[in-house]
């Protein structure tokens, strides 16, 4: 038996380094390539069709009327600013096909898709006037009942339950919240919506804990339950007796001095209760999440209950209490489709924004302020169908109505491989 | 504090996991408790930290009775368990790992951070455990990640210290820092129980021996008079040999070879770089390493798992880099993965279908996309007779096997195609002796059959008893190539600490 | 394989708790196969009775009410017509959740699938005319095969290249789906001539599916959907255990990371299974299109979608489970037509009893608790958490 070579010359593996370097290059030039001819052929829309098509000015309101500081709003020519648009973006395209921005292509990707979404307003409003600040203020509205949602859906797996029962949950809200809204005021409304939640969530936390089912089973059943029950009860009892559907709604209120700042003033301190809350949930879970013994204790369990167990935390009692400060926090969102929008209940009237939670969520990255900000992303997609649709764009409205589902779908495709959910999201833990 | 257990029994459904098992365990002592896989010792310990709650028996304390209703009371009594798979939360800091359970807070449930962080750093310098308190987990080494472990029973004011298998994961130098820390913890008057299957290691540093079997205590052992023969027979119920006869073979030609073979991770940081080696025909060539510097990886270039970023493997002189894995196994490689239970098995298929599992679309159990239940069931009740797989019932779920069988029904299917190519990862790992020593025979038998034969163990003891060639992995590089009979565990060990030639 | 039990302990040999599939592949002992079920859908309909009492009606009412669930499911040749009639789409649509569940998927997407495959029938049953019915019928339902199988490949596609959840795009595509059809029956293509309201064209008489007892009555509705869709059930049955594509989908559901061990491919699995699964759901909604509704209109699916996640779990994914679960539901969604009519109990109550027949089926150990039955059956579990 002869023995093989076994020093390998110092020279040859330095070379080996170089051509994976060269190698990750070529990739990357591939990816370069491929983003580049994206944003190349959003340019070509823009220039195309959408310039073509656009003739006058578009102006953007960017006050309203009563507010004290009046900004005056934002013209620009139509057409002319579609050419520098497109312009933009086939600069954005170029580049990333012969350079490549590398580490900031996602980025890039992103103010290109932006970019797009602007020459889209710009082009729809091509000759009229289009109130960017309410646009605006309706985004921050329509992306609280999701940045709710996803909260939900955080306090839940955090402490390691899958919750895809968010829908239900803010349906069970929307339901009783307008109910007891109509019958004993707003506060109350909105106190059994919260407590809607809670109780849906026990469900959720009996069945995932203590008979460890498929949690995914569970919460497809909690929207259904829900889902039947309004709509059985909507017709067997709201519509005989339609006293009980009919709530006082939340009025925004103006926060002095903070809500007379133009354009921020009117988007975040001049909003309903709801919306505060939203705020306060927000921040306030993130410290708890983070800086506090509960939320050791609840992402611990999250990730290793087993450790956690050889610890002596109670996994149980801990997922309990997160399942249904989960839940109280989705019913808490689900007043707002009734007591902050328009006060009464329609079947299904959440139209599938708890699973838009839900991808925002994951799209934050199991965090609080990141599923905010993804929450904005389908809060503002939503609000834009919304504001196309009244100025009558050529675009059918069913389509426009797609625009929040497909974004969701994008974002969804785009980023869930990077995402890391608690490792121990969605498994029962069982002592013995 | 002297610890004492009585008459501790606990069953499973089907299994009578302890029975009436009594022993004692001094203070300032080290009290070593052995036993083949399977014997009990992990249930024992479970019972002992509160995991599991004993059918019969008690568990005394310095003379007192003692329960354990959870891990909570336990921890109280002052029994701190440093568990096999340690019970660390990785994507958390040190301090946060430490403190869980016992955090220092301020007013209103807010943790103090700082006070956390020192009292990880007081009990680190008093034992000489040095770690970073801020530190993530998941990147540090698993020798560090021990000692955050033990930081942690410490803080918690354990007396008791119980190792479950302390030294399955480190380097033989790891080892001897590790046996160093039990020294000063033992010096404090600490009372240690040392879980092990390593007779050696038993015999180094206990001051008692208590043997286990089928779940019984078969006896207690003085370790300046006992030998691992001694050992070995009670903890197996009969002399055993686990020295493989291994006869001179003869070379044949190369059957698989990596050249330059690198492999990254998403993010272009390498998993391996600039791999190269050989295997011929009627060849063992043994990988040893510590887990985690890229076996894993180098098994899965081999089988088709993962793509390379350079270099190329060839099999038989052909270029297989781009072949699926499909390919490579019907080109006639086998290979048995290094977990049975996530990858070399499904839990819920039969034996019969488990023995075709990456076999299934070919002749004979397959013609035309239909699968041939009598051709499959034939084959599999010849292999579950030929390779000893018991209860040899075809129709049993896999998950219904013990590991040991489970892992010879993965030999079973991967052994019986004749195939010149062998990739065995942990062949052996967490089985019972019985199954090792049959495994280990028939590894030997492929080798005198002219197979080309590559395992990849951190079992160093069964890398040296089976392999014609040692080559150690250590951070993704082969860092050095030698023959069993030229080296001894102490050299190989220090390349696996990354020592290079 | 989903539990975090006892790993790492020596004895017992760390088992992993029976999964979903597991008790799918052995739970052949009559407890876990009928009476689990039975008593779920009995416990389901005691509660039905104290939510109906809950809006204010009696004891009697709400026995009234079940009196006509009961004529209106078994009572007459022309209750078990519609029974069978209204079991057809649940079969199919039972049959695409339950392949995709044992492939270790979550098709929720069946709703979507189905939207697509009905339009693409529709478009197919009334474009082309004069066509013989044995090629203009066989077309139009290889359309609705189509429809569906593109609406599922969508999702299987994305989760094999980009990992999406599939819970999550199937549903959006659900909704996209709704919408594609609001717009579709507005376009010329498909809108009634003259119509301003979004209703598609008629399907001709050649593409319609023929009632099977239209000799005794025409008024009989069931038609030869009902053995398009056994025969689904016997070719997926067949599929599943017979075939080595079958093998491979079981192995990629039970333990996906052994199967890819074994050389076979997870992505071609996840996208088959799902073109699969979206086939039997367009397959169902050519059924409702060429044999039920002649035409379609927004939201034709009507939630049966939903429904057959319910029959895929209470047949356990099962193909002969998923006729019996489809039956049953069928005759539920039939009576309660009955119900709604003559006793004034709205039909959505049907939905709340089966969402509470799936709870009950999933957790058997519930069921077991409230009727003191020993050793209960383990819960169900099929996913993994996000990162499956």
């Amino acid at each position: 038996m002869s023995t093989p070579p076994i020093d390998r010359e110092p020279i040859e593996s330095y070379e080996i380094t170089g051509k994976r370097t060269k190698e990750l290059t070529r990739r990357q030039i591939k990816k370069a390539r491929i983003t580049g001819i994206v944003m190349f052929a959003l340019a070509a829309v823009v220039m195309f069709f959408l310039a073509p098509a656009a003739a006058g000015t578009s102006t953007f309101g960017l006050s309203f009327a009563e507010e004290s500081i009046q900004l005056p709003p934002l013209s620009v020519p139509s057409q002319g600013s579609l050419w520098v648009l497109a312009m933009v973006l086939g600069f954005l395209g170029a580049s990333q096909f012969f350079r490549g921005f590398q580490s900031k292509t996602t980025v890039i990707l992103g103010i290109a898709f932006a970019v797009f979404v602007f020459s889209l307003m710009v082009w729809a409003t091509a000759g009229e006037e289009f109130s960017l600040i309410s646009m605006l203020v309706s985004t921050i509205a329509r992306a609280t009942p999701i940045a709710l949602g996803a909260l939900s859906g955080i306090l839940c797996e955090r402490s390691g339950v899958v919750n895809i029962g968010i829908e239900g949950m803010l349906l069970g809200g929307a339901f009783t919240g307008v109910v007891m809204g109509s019958l004993l005021g707003g506060w109350v409304g909105l106190l059994a919506a919260t407590v809607t939640g809670g109780v849906l969530a026990l469900l959720l936390a009996v069945l995932a804990v203590n008979f460890r089912v498929d949690q995914i089973i569970i919460g497809v059943v909690i929207n259904i339950l829900v889902l039947g029950l309004t709509s059985f009860l909507t017709a067997q009892v709201l519509v005989k007796n339609p006293q009980f559907n009919d709530a006082p709604i939340f009025q925004a209120i103006k926060i002095p001095v903070l809500g007379d700042i133009p354009i921020v003033g009117p988007m975040f301190f001049d909003q309903t209760i709801i919306v505060y809350g939203m705020f306060i949930l927000i921040a306030s879970v993130t410290f708890l999440l983070f800086r506090t013994r509960w939320g050791l204790r609840t992402r611990s369990v999250g990730e290793n209950p087993k450790a956690a167990d050889s610890l002596g935390i109670k996994v149980a009692k801990v997922r309990y209490l997160a399942v249904i400060y989960g839940g109280m926090v989705g019913g808490f969102a689900g007043a707002w489709f009734t007591l902050g929008t328009v006060g009464r209940f329609d079947e299904g009237m959440t139209g599938g924004r708890g699973f838009i939670g839900l991808a925002a969520m994951i799209v934050g990255g199991w965090n609080p302020v990141g599923a905010f900000f993804a929450a904005l992303i389908f809060g503002f997609s939503d609000s834009l169908q919304q504001k196309f649709a009244v100025i009558e764009t050529p675009i059918p409205g069913e389509f426009l109505a797609m625009a929040p589902y497909l974004v969701t779908i994008i974002i969804v495709a785009g980023l869930v491989g990077r995402a890391r959910p608690p490792a121990a999201d969605g498994q029962p833990y069982e002592k013995e | 504090m002297e610890l004492e257990l009585r008459g501790i029994t606990k069953r499973f459904p089907g299994v009578l996991a302890n029975d009436d098992v009594n022993l004692t365990a001094r203070s300032g002592k080290v009290l070593a408790l052995i036993g083949e896989n399977g014997a009990g010792k992990s249930t024992l310990m479970n019972v002992l930290s509160g995991l599991y709650h004993p059918d019969q028996g008690e568990i005394l304390i310095d003379g007192v009775v003692h329960q354990f209703p959870g891990p909570g009371a336990a921890i109280a009594a002052g029994i701190g368990m440093v568990h096999q798979h340690f019970m660390l939360i990785p994507v958390f800091s040190v301090f946060e790992n430490v403190v869980l359970g016992v955090e220092p807070t301020k007013a209103g449930g807010l943790m103090d951070r700082k006070k956390a962080r020192s009292e990880v750093k007081e009990i680190s310098s008093k034992y000489g455990l040095a770690v970073d308190p801020d530190a993530m987990v998941e990147s540090l080494p698993v020798g560090i990640q021990q000692r955050v472990e033990i930081i942690k029973v410490l803080l918690r004011g354990a007396q008791i210290l119980v190792f479950d298998e302390p030294t399955a994961v480190l380097t033989p130098q790891e080892v001897e820092e590790f046996f160093g820390i039990v020294a000063e913890l033992k010096a404090r008057g600490a009372t240690i129980i040392f879980i092990t299957h390593k007779l050696k290691e038993a015999l180094a540093i206990a001051d008692d021996i208590t043997v286990l079997r089928d779940g019984k205590v078969v006896g207690n052992a003085d370790p300046k008079t006992a030998t691992p023969e001694d050992l070995a027979e009670m903890m197996v119920g009969r002399p055993i040999d686990l020295v493989v006869d291994k006869t001179e073979s003869i070379l044949g030609e190369p059957v698989l070879e990596l050249v330059n073979v690198t492999v990254t991770d998403d993010f272009g940081r390498p998993y391996l770089s600039g791999v190269s080696f050989q295997v011929s025909a009627g060849e063992i060539v043994g990988i040893a390493g510590i887990q985690g510097n890229g076996q894993t990886e180098l098994v899965k270039v081999i089988t088709g798992m993962m793509s390379l970023a350079d270099g190329t493997v060839s099999f038989k002189g052909v270029d297989i880099s781009d072949f699926s894995p499909r390919r490579r196994h019907a080109a006639g490689i086998a290979h048995v993965p290094e977990d049975r239970n996530e990858m070399g098995m499904v839990g819920s298929f039969t034996v019969a279908e488990n023995l075709i599992l990456d076999s299934y679309y070919s002749e004979p159990f397959s013609k035309g996309g239909r699968l041939q239940r009598t051709d499959i069931a034939a084959s599999a009740i010849g292999l579950v007779a030929a390779y000893d797989v018991r209860p040899p019932l075809i129709e049993n779920t896999g998950s219904a096997l013990s590991g040991g069988n489970a892992q010879k029904m993965i030999v079973a299917r991967e052994f019986s195609r004749d195939v010149p190519m062998l990739v065995c990862a942990q062949p052996t790992r967490g089985i019972d002796v019985g199954s090792i020593e049959y495994i280990h025979d028939q590894i030997m038998r492929k080798r005198h059959e002219g197979k080309a034969i590559l395992i990849v163990s951190t079992e160093l003891d069964e890398i040296f008893a089976l392999s014609d060639r040692i080559l150690v992995l250590f951070d993704g590089k082969v860092v050095a190539e030698r023959r069993p009979a030229d080296t001894t565990p102490a050299e190989i060990g220090l390349f696996m600490a990354g020592k290079s030639t | 394989m989903t539990t975090t039990t006892v790993k790492g302990t020596e004895s017992p040999e760390p088992k992993p708790s029976r999964s979903f599939l597991q008790q799918l592949t052995t739970g052949t002992d009559w407890k876990s196969a009928a009476l689990i079920p039975a008593l779920a859908v009995l416990t389901a309909l005691i509660i039905g009775v104290i939510i109906i009492m809950l809006t204010g009606s009696s004891f009697g009412d709400a026995m009234t009410a079940y009196w006509a669930l009961l004529q209106g499911s078994v009572g007459s040749l022309k209750a078990i017509s519609e029974t069978l009639t209204a079991a057809t789409p649940l079969i199919l649509a039972g049959l695409s959740v339950a392949i995709a569940f044992r492939a270790g998927l979550f098709n929720i997407g069946t709703e979507g699938q189905l939207l697509m495959g009905g339009m693409f029938a529709v478009w197919a049953g009334f474009t082309f005319v004069g066509l013989p019915f044995y090629i203009h019928l066989p077309l139009a339902l290889l359309a609705g095969v189509v429809g569906g199988a593109i609406w599922g490949f969508i999702p299987g596609f994305l989760k094999a290249k980009t990992g999406a959840h599939e819970v999550i795009t199937t549903i959006m595509l659900n909704y996209i789906a709704l919408r594609l059809v609001d717009f579709l029956l507005k376009t010329e293509i498909f809108q009634r001539e003259g119509r301003n309201d979004p209703v598609s064209k008629t399907v001709e008489a050649s593409a319609q599916l023929p009632l099977l007892l239209g000799w005794i009555n025409p008024g009989l509705r069931v038609h030869l959907g009902l053995i398009v869709a056994l025969a689904a059930a016997a070719f997926i049955h067949w599929l599943l255990f017979r075939t080595t594509t079958g093998f491979e989908f079981r192995a990629v559901g039970a333990n996906p990371k052994a199967a890819q061990y074994a050389g076979m491919s997870i992505t071609k699995t996840y996208v088959l299974v799902m073109v699969i699964g979206g086939a039997l759901a367009g397959l169902a909604g050519a059924g409702q299109v060429l044999g039920v509704l002649d035409r379609a209109t927004p939201g034709f699916s009507s939630g049966l979608g939903f429904d057959a996640i319910a029959v895929a779990l209470l047949g356990r994914s099962n193909p002969w489970g998923v006729v019996a679960a489809a039956v049953l539901f069928g005759g539920l969604s039939a009576g309660g037509q009955q119900m709604q009519v003559s006793a004034d109990v709205g039909i959505d109550l049907i939905s709340v009893i089966q969402a509470l027949i799936i709870i009950f089926v999933a957790a058997p150990a519930l069921i077991s608790a409230i009727y003191r039955l020993k050793a209960p059956v383990a819960s169900t579990q099929i996913s993994k958490g996000w990162g499956s």
